[in-house]
């Protein structure tokens, strides 16, 4: 991060690589990723003798497809549980909700397993796109263990559809040695963005936290649907655009290459920069913003619905779970898997937020998945 | 009368081909341009001309791929042209099979990956930081206009140095000894004869790779950053982030009628070109 004009390294190369490896890739790049994804399940299915067959696999079929977000997992594991089931999971990336749902409502996505936010799942229940859950397949699953909070989206009309992955919260993450102060809020992140950091910051390329954070800058709730703040909001993106290094949910190869100075952050991917370069700070915005939860789900018509049962309940056992989050520093709303984590990351002040600053930030509301406004405005100033 | 039926018979798998995988998408498309977006996003059956009167606020995503590809076109074939005349005219025979195959080579990798190449070449690591060692300052490539004409050329360039190729290589020598025995200097015969001549495989290539460029998605996306918006891009978010497949369908419904333009004065211009040189030739 010090030299910007450094070619680049050894290390640097191998930790892209290494990116790529994990599937932490956004839409973007999901040709390549699914690509690369689809060529080795097709190849594993393809050579039968090379397959791990466990007790169950002639039930579960040989593959699951999961659809979820950019660094998100933990790879052994997928491997793990193709050696104890035979079914090779195929990971799907995507970098926002709105993508996921465009992908249902077409039908034919052909996912087994997808990984919605809380404040989708109402939506999804409306248009009949996911399926109720059978706890009886998900034995791993205890209610009790889990914050009400980052659990109660999963439940509605009194019947599950979703089980809790891991929550966190949307900052801003920055590069500490460009910077003249440490970022505090959404205005700092805008009005500097116009200046120090002109063609430096990236934003997400996705409606709920772009614009929630440019109505946090007036001061507006970040769940606005109101098209008076939605104009404001727009006209502050517009005016941003010029100085943005680029649109896009994918920003780590560029924050860490030194292209991009501060981005719009989730909490897990700012840890997993601030652990590989300590130079790259992360901080929430003192106006507020996004808290979310994300949860496991099944959508209807699952091509291979027990593989995607055995697969959630895998991937909720806390010994896994606690690998995943120790691989992606995302916090984890179970209180089984938080007995197993060491106490530093429990005390982490990037994934748990001092209080007050915590209690400002809102949960995602339904209605700005599905609102007009919202979507022709993000997709007006991508246009622009 | 069983020759017209035999005709009709004959027309059968192509016309039913034209049918199902040409007219009918066009006619869902242009059926799905007059409708509204569902609540939820999606389709909802309407009767109206409300898409069409939002297209001004795509016009720029219009306005970089109108200008985008065709600049990326020329600067494609200012590229092809001399490769090519190199290729079918200098290069030794021996070594020219060889030579062409390895125009193809890039190729066999997918376009991603090359562009993903490009991402960290043109990146602040890349030639950047080879330039700001010259002592040329701090320039900034990717995710600019620059960055995705970068990417079309490179993309695209086989697709045009092939038609000029052929077109070069089938060009007959004696031509060129006629014209040097009535005393034209290289330069000369070369704008007169060989140029004239390659015309056909300009032509082609060019074609070829504007058409592929009005509807191109993956180079802006992947060296512009989301901020060179190509009609493409605007179609795609349409499709899968705000979800108003009526105002997609609008707006895919005024590409192909931009194209259909685009390309119909394109081949008057060429057919008048070509009327040109008929003349020079009766000359």
């Amino acid at each position: 991060m010090q030299d910007d004009n450094a070619p680049i390294s050894r290390r640097k190369f191998a930790e892209e690589l290494e990116r790529y490896r994990k599937g932490s890739v956004s839409r973007r790049h999901f040709l390549g990723v699914t690509g690369l994804g689809t060529a080795m399940a097709v190849m594993a299915g393809a050579m039968p003798m090379l397959r791990p067959r466990g007790a169950h696999a002639a039930e579960l079929g040989d593959r699951a497809v999961l659809a979820t977000w950019p660094n998100y997992h933990d790879v052994e594991n997928f491997a793990i549980f193709q050696k104890e089931t035979g079914v090779a999971t195929q990971v799907n990336v995507f970098g926002s909700n709105e993508e996921m749902l465009a992908k249902l409502q077409a039908g034919g996505s052909g996912w087994d397993v997808f990984v919605p936010t809380n404040y989708t799942i109402t939506t999804y229940v409306d248009a009949d796109l996911i399926e109720p859950l059978d706890l009886s397949k998900l034995p791993n699953y205890d209610a009790a263990a889990f914050d009400a909070r980052f659990a109660d989206a999963g439940t509605v009309n009194g019947k599950l559809y979703a089980v809790p992955k891991n929550w966190g919260t949307t900052g801003m993450a920055w590069d500490s040695t460009k910077a003249k102060a440490p970022f505090t809020s959404w205005k700092e992140f805008f009005d500097l963005t116009m200046t120090d950091f002109s063609g430096r910051t990236m934003v997400h390329d996705y409606q709920l936290t772009t614009i929630g954070n440019a109505l946090k800058y007036y001061g507006y709730s970040f769940n606005s649907v109101d098209p008076k703040e939605l104009a404001d909001a727009e006209k502050l993106l517009l005016q941003v655009k010029p100085h943005l290094f680029a649109i896009s949910s994918d920003y780590q190869p560029s924050m860490r290459n030194g292209d991009a100075w501060m981005t719009m952050c989730w909490t897990g991917e700012g840890k997993q920069m601030n652990r590989d370069i300590p130079e790259i700070h992360f901080a929430l915005g003192k106006e507020g913003g996004e808290i979310w939860s994300d949860y496991y789900a099944i959508p209807k018509n699952a091509p291979h619905r027990e593989a995607a049962y055995a697969l959630i309940n895998f991937l909720i056992d806390p010994q896994v779970n606690a690998r995943e989050a120790t691989a992606h520093g995302f916090p984890v709303a179970d209180s089984r898997v938080n007995a197993l984590l060491p106490k530093e990351v429990l005390a982490d002040p990037i994934l748990y937020p001092a209080a007050d600053l915590l209690n400002v930030q809102e949960f995602g509301a339904a209605a700005t998945l599905t609102d007009p406004n919202r979507a022709e405005l993000m997709a007006r100033f991508k246009s622009a | 009368m069983t020759k017209a039926r035999a005709r009709w018979l004959l027309l059968g798998p192509a016309g039913l081909w034209y049918a199902a995988l040409l007219v009918l998408p066009l006619a869902v498309v242009l059926v799905y341009s007059l409708g509204e977006r569902a609540p939820a996003g999606g389709y909802a059956p309407a009767l109206t001309l409300a898409q069409y009167a939002n297209l001004g606020s795509r016009w720029t995503a219009f306005q970089n791929t109108l200008v985008l590809a065709p600049v990326g076109t020329l600067a494609a074939l200012l590229i092809a042209y001399p490769l090519a005349y190199f290729l079918a005219v200098k290069s030794n025979p021996r070594w020219r099979t060889a030579l062409l195959v390895l125009v193809i080579v890039p190729f066999w990798t997918s376009i991603l990956i090359r562009s993903y190449a490009w991402i960290f070449l043109l990146g602040g690591r890349g030639i950047p930081a080879l330039l700001a060692d010259l002592g040329l300052g701090d320039i900034r490539l990717i995710n600019t206009p620059f960055a995705v004409l970068v990417g079309i050329v490179y993309g695209y360039l086989p697709l045009m140095v092939f038609p000029i190729y052929v077109s070069l290589e089938r060009l007959d020598k004696r031509l060129l000894e006629a014209s040097s025995d009535l005393g034209a200097p290289p330069w000369r015969s070369f704008l007169q004869v060989t140029l004239p001549l390659s015309l056909p495989g300009v032509a082609t290539g060019s074609m070829l790779v504007f058409i592929l460029l009005m509807g191109e998605y993956l180079i802006p996306q992947m060296l512009g950053g989301g901020k060179v918006f190509f009609v493409g891009n605007a179609l795609v978010d349409l499709f899968l982030q705000s979800r108003n497949w009526a105002f997609g369908s609008a707006m895919a419904v005024t590409l192909v009628a931009v194209m259909l333009v685009t390309v119909t004065l394109y081949m008057r211009f060429l057919s008048r070109i070509g009327a040109a040189r008929d003349d020079v030739g009766l000359m």
